[in-house]
């Protein structure tokens, strides 16, 4: 076999020397346009789980390198002029350089031919498909290859929001290192790790506008040098940074749909990469290299090798773009955990990516994770035990949880004029006995108009009261559960048939008229509803009011506003729904208006030592719409209103929006509303286990979480 | 879980008397559906149709569709043919449907590609009313009509059948391709308070034999997907050429939740029923 290999970076070199050693028969030719020892980028780091790959790939190199491997196993968070230390994660790196230097020997010893300083511009034959049996596009980032076959390969690339530069530094750091520094231009951080025994490479990064604010954008590379120096001159004890060619660039995430056309194959950051702050691209590439020398000594056909590298290599690289898309939102949007004490700062940002839960971290440094959960827990200040923060209680006003897991029993639609029957307990029992902090009702209708259908349960009469009150009094005494009620109007979205056979179907007799902010009706099959008048606004307020006293009656501990799915209170907020023209419409300040006067006058009625919740959307899943954004302002004014807690949920506005139901996919906005409206939070969607809700409190991005049932 | 199979009626070579002969056989085996696939602008036979002709020659075997490209159809019609399958059938039909993935389908249909997001919705709606309603349709086996399941993996597809339908079908792939799906027709599920949950469907391509059976089924699969560009290669290495790669196949659907799987012919000779029978008892 004939094969030229367009770039000498590891991944290149890496497949180049498998490839020759497998068969010395291939004729292999390396193409590099820079001299042998060019010598920028710093240090790269490899995993555990890739040197295992190297190893079983080539002997003598895994040797040579794992002799040059500065290894430890400590990351350092520095913030607010505190180190934090987690132990147990087992790193080890090289320098690029002797990276480069170990695998061209090893090439010229195979004997694959090395071509430096030859550049393949557009047009040369040199990368010609047909001048070799498969040509290996190892050219980096901004392959050529790649835009060549572009029509088959379907590339995009992401550009970035911040800006970042990659220096070296002749401190040789003993951690992986987090550093964070706030200037009056904004937030700098580094990420700094040893590659040898006096060396580390140091990259700062830091958002666009804070780049701008300190004249970076016109700077050179010595002036670029002077002012990072200078500002993190405490963490570089007197040493200096390291410059080679150093830029300010932004960050490309490179995707490709496929990796390869005809005998033409993508390998390391030509076909991929991902976010520099999960340091994979190098492993990634020669991991790559591994796979595509395999697939080619398994297959005969090479169509069928190319596809079978893909279908292996594919699979793990999205999952590493997932991570690092999520780390790289982390250190984008860091300032929103700017008060966070820095033990839970820490722990946010180790478990940043999703890939490092509570017990990954648990196993790697239980001490690390006994001093997160012994503060989680002192903040509720009781004994010395430090249970995992899904066993912390939480005090809301004077109701005392347990713990943080809420239940919430599956919709039933069995009322008979909104009484509960015997299901509703049935199910709520099983909740509370289940060991659940607090259970929650389904949706309860304020008035027999304000149902969702003719079985939605409801909290408007005496004859209510009284059997809720029987259940919530059984629920007391049968357990430590709380007992919340989530109260709320349909809106648009009342009169439909049972939601067994499926959503928003109008009932065919028994209708009632509807009401809404404007005349929009939810499906084309469904009513008009009527717009509401002043006085049908001042009616409904007053249902939920009654509605409150109703639930203080039947002894609930906790009450629920809802503010969610297109039914009425949130149809008021989004634009989508909101189409008047008084001031209960146009700006978010008005459309927001209704709502909060609801929820004062429940406030006003709801006891003072009870908590009150809301149930608010974040989203309306379509542009134009209600963003997350509003969401953070509707929760801060229901915060200075009395609101203790926000339940976080999306979509449902209106019936064609589109939604996103990926892994967690509330989280996200549940962090968001709480980090920056600074309000206690309840998130939900596919969390089925203890290590999730343990993660995602200890990290700060939400304070109870409802648990699902496991798939099967 | 329970594991069906395919009728062959997009697979080159089948003749009409080969499908009849494949679902008289199937239900005589150890198969819980016969499911079918759709495709206008393709040679291969039309999936109402067939599963109707299957419907006469079977007598216990499930019917299911995975899936009818909805909006490709009249609503009106499409009620009336499914209702009149699930009647002369005694209620074994499923239906399953999606958007499709091919704009030659809409082009020979004269059926506009835009929008078929918000038609399949409607059609849903609609399907349903249709058959609990009456009036148009003849008398369903069961009073609210076949069970209807959606199929994709965009957030409207999941949306979608979250509010309208009664289960998923996923498009195929490895088990951990199939339990994402699943996961986030689950998550739908729960944020639309539906009651219960959905009814989660999954596939997979098969040719058994030790002959060029395996070859002829890649083929297949190749020019079936062609439209996808690159994507039909991949396809084309996931069909199931071993006894081992069907039995860890099941087994990684049946641990990721899926409650029925229609195994799918790419080979178009009767021999491959009893080899997957052989297979999967």
């Amino acid at each position: 076999m004939r094969i030229v290999t367009v770039g000498g970076g590891p991944a290149g070199l890496y497949f180049s020397l498998l490839m020759k050693k497998a068969d010395p028969m291939h004729e292999v030719t390396v193409l590099e346009r820079n001299p042998p020892d060019a010598t920028y980028g710093w240090g790269v780091v490899f995993s555990e789980e890739t040197l295992g790959a190297l190893r079983d790939a080539d002997m003598p190199t895994y040797d040579e390198i794992n002799d040059s491997f500065a290894k430890w196993n400590a990351i350092d968070i520095r913030y607010r002029g505190q180190t934090i230390r987690s132990r147990g994660h087992a790193f080890s790196a090289i320098s690029r350089k002797r990276l480069l230097d170990i695998l061209q020997r090893r090439c010229r010893q195979l004997g694959v031919e090395l071509r430096f300083l030859t550049d393949v511009e557009p047009g040369s034959r040199l990368a010609d498909p047909s001048s070799a049996d498969l040509v290996v596009g190892a050219d980096g980032v901004n392959s050529l290859l790649r835009a060549q076959h572009a029509d088959a390969l379907r590339p995009s690339l992401d550009v970035h929001r911040t800006k970042f530069i990659w220096f070296g530094t002749d401190l040789a750091f003993r951690a992986f290192t987090f550093i964070f520094r706030e200037n009056e231009h904004g937030l700098f951080q580094v990420h700094a790790y040893p590659f040898d025994a006096a060396t580390s490479t140091f990259i700062v990064e830091c958002p666009e506008v804070a780049w701008r604010g300190a004249a970076l954008d016109q700077a050179d590379e010595e002036e670029s040098i002077a002012y990072c120096q200078k500002l993190f001159a405490e963490d570089l004890a007197g040493r200096s940074l390291l410059s080679n060619r150093s830029l300010w660039v932004s960050f490309v995430t490179v995707r490709n749909q496929t990796w390869h056309d005809g005998n033409v194959v993508l390998l390391g950051d030509a076909a991929h990469t991902a976010h520099f702050t999960i340091g994979s691209g190098t492993k990634l590439a020669m991991e790559d290299a591994v796979a595509l020398a395999q697939a080619l000594a398994r297959r005969r056909d090479l169509e069928a090798a190319l596809t079978e590298f893909e279908l292996e290599r594919q699979p793990v690289v999205e999952r590493f773009q997932q991570a690092a898309q999520e780390s790289s939102a982390y250190f984008e949007n860091v300032s929103r955990y700017a008060s966070f004490d820095p033990v839970q700062f820490a722990f946010n940002l180790l478990s940043r990516s999703g890939r490092i839960t509570h017990l990954e971290l648990e196993k790697r440094d239980p001490r690390f994770v006994a001093a997160v959960d012994s503060w989680f827990a002192s903040r509720t200040g009781k004994g010395r035990l430090a249970p995992p923060p899904l066993f912390s209680g939480l005090r809301l006003r004077g109701v005392e949880l347990a713990n943080r897991v809420v239940l919430s029993p599956a919709v039933q639609d069995a009322a008979k004029e909104g009484t509960p029957n015997e299901d509703h307990s049935d199910l709520l029992r099983e909740a509370a006995e289940a060991g659940a902090g607090l259970v929650l009702t389904e949706f309860l209708a304020v008035s027999a108009h304000g149902r969702i259908g003719p079985g939605t349960p409801g909290l408007y009469t005496d004859e209510h009261a009284s059997v809720w009150g029987r259940i919530v009094e059984a629920l007391h005494t049968s357990s430590s559960s709380r007992v919340a009620a989530r109260i709320g109007h349909s809106g648009s979205r009342g009169a439909t048939r049972p939601r067994v056979d499926g959503l928003d179907r109008p009932l065919s007799e028994g209708a009632w008229p509807l009401l809404a902010p404007s005349a929009v009706p939810y499906t084309r099959l469904s009513q008009v509803p009527h717009p509401m008048s002043a006085g049908k606004m001042r009616d409904v307020k007053q249902d939920f009011a009654s509605a409150a006293e109703y639930a203080r009656a039947a002894g609930f501990d906790l009450l629920e506003l809802d503010m969610s799915h297109g039914y009425l209170l949130a149809s008021f907020l989004s634009p989508l729904t909101n189409r008047r023209t008084d001031e209960y419409g146009g700006s978010l300040p008005n459309r927001m208006r209704y709502p909060l006067e609801v929820f004062e006058a429940v406030r006003a009625v709801w006891p003072p030592d009870r908590p009150l919740a809301v149930r608010l959307i974040a989203t309306d899943w379509l542009p134009g719409g209600f963003d997350v954004q509003d969401a953070v302002a509707v929760a801060r004014e229901l915060h200075a209103r009395g609101c203790d807690l926000i339940q976080v949920v999306a979509g449902q506005t209106v019936e064609h929006d589109r939604p996103v139901y990926g892994r967690f996919y509330l989280v996200p906005y549940s962090d968001r509303i709480r980090n920056e409206a600074v309000i206690p939070t309840l998130v939900s969607g596919g969390l089925t286990t203890a290590d999730e809700i343990n993660t995602i409190l200890a990290a700060g991005r939400a304070d109870l979480c409802v648990l699902d049932p496991p798939i099967s | 879980m329970r594991v069906g199979v395919g009728l062959p009626n997009t697979v080159a070579g089948a003749t009409g008397a080969l499908v009849l002969d494949w679902a008289r056989r199937a239900d005589e085996g150890p198969f819980s559906s016969l499911g079918v696939l759709d495709r206008v602008a393709y040679e291969s036979f039309d999936p109402i149709a067939v599963l109707a002709a299957a419907a006469s020659v079977t007598r216990r075997v499930g019917l299911v569709t995975m899936v009818v490209v909805g909006p490709l159809r009249s609503t009106a019609m499409l009620a009336k043919q499914a209702a009149s399958i699930d009647s002369v059938s005694g209620g074994r039909l499923t239906l399953g449907l999606s958007i499709g993935a091919r704009k030659e389908d809409y082009a020979v249909t004269g059926v506009p590609y835009e929008g078929r997001g918000r038609r399949l919705s409607e059609q849903l709606q609609d399907l349903r009313t249709h058959w609990e309603e009456g009036g148009m349709v003849p008398h369903p086996a069961r009073p609210r009509g076949p069970d209807l399941l959606v199929g994709g993996l965009s957030g409207e597809a999941f949306g979608r059948m979250a509010r309208h339908a009664d289960g998923y079908v996923h498009g195929g792939g490895p088990p951990r391709a199939f339990a994402g799906a699943a996961g986030r027709a689950l998550a739908a599920w729960s944020d639309m308070g539906r009651p219960g949950r959905p009814s989660l469907w999954g596939q997979g391509y098969f040719a058994l034999g030790s002959d060029d059976q395996p070859a002829r089924g890649a083929a297949y699969l190749r020019d079936y997907y062609s439209f996808t560009g690159p994507f039909a290669e991949k396809i084309a290495a996931g069909n199931l050429t071993s006894p081992q790669a069907i039995a860890d196949f099941v087994r990684g659907y049946e641990e990721a939740g899926c409650d029925e799987l229609i195994l799918l012919p790419t080979v178009a000779e009767p021999d491959q029923l009893d080899r997957l029978a052989g297979v999967l008892s």
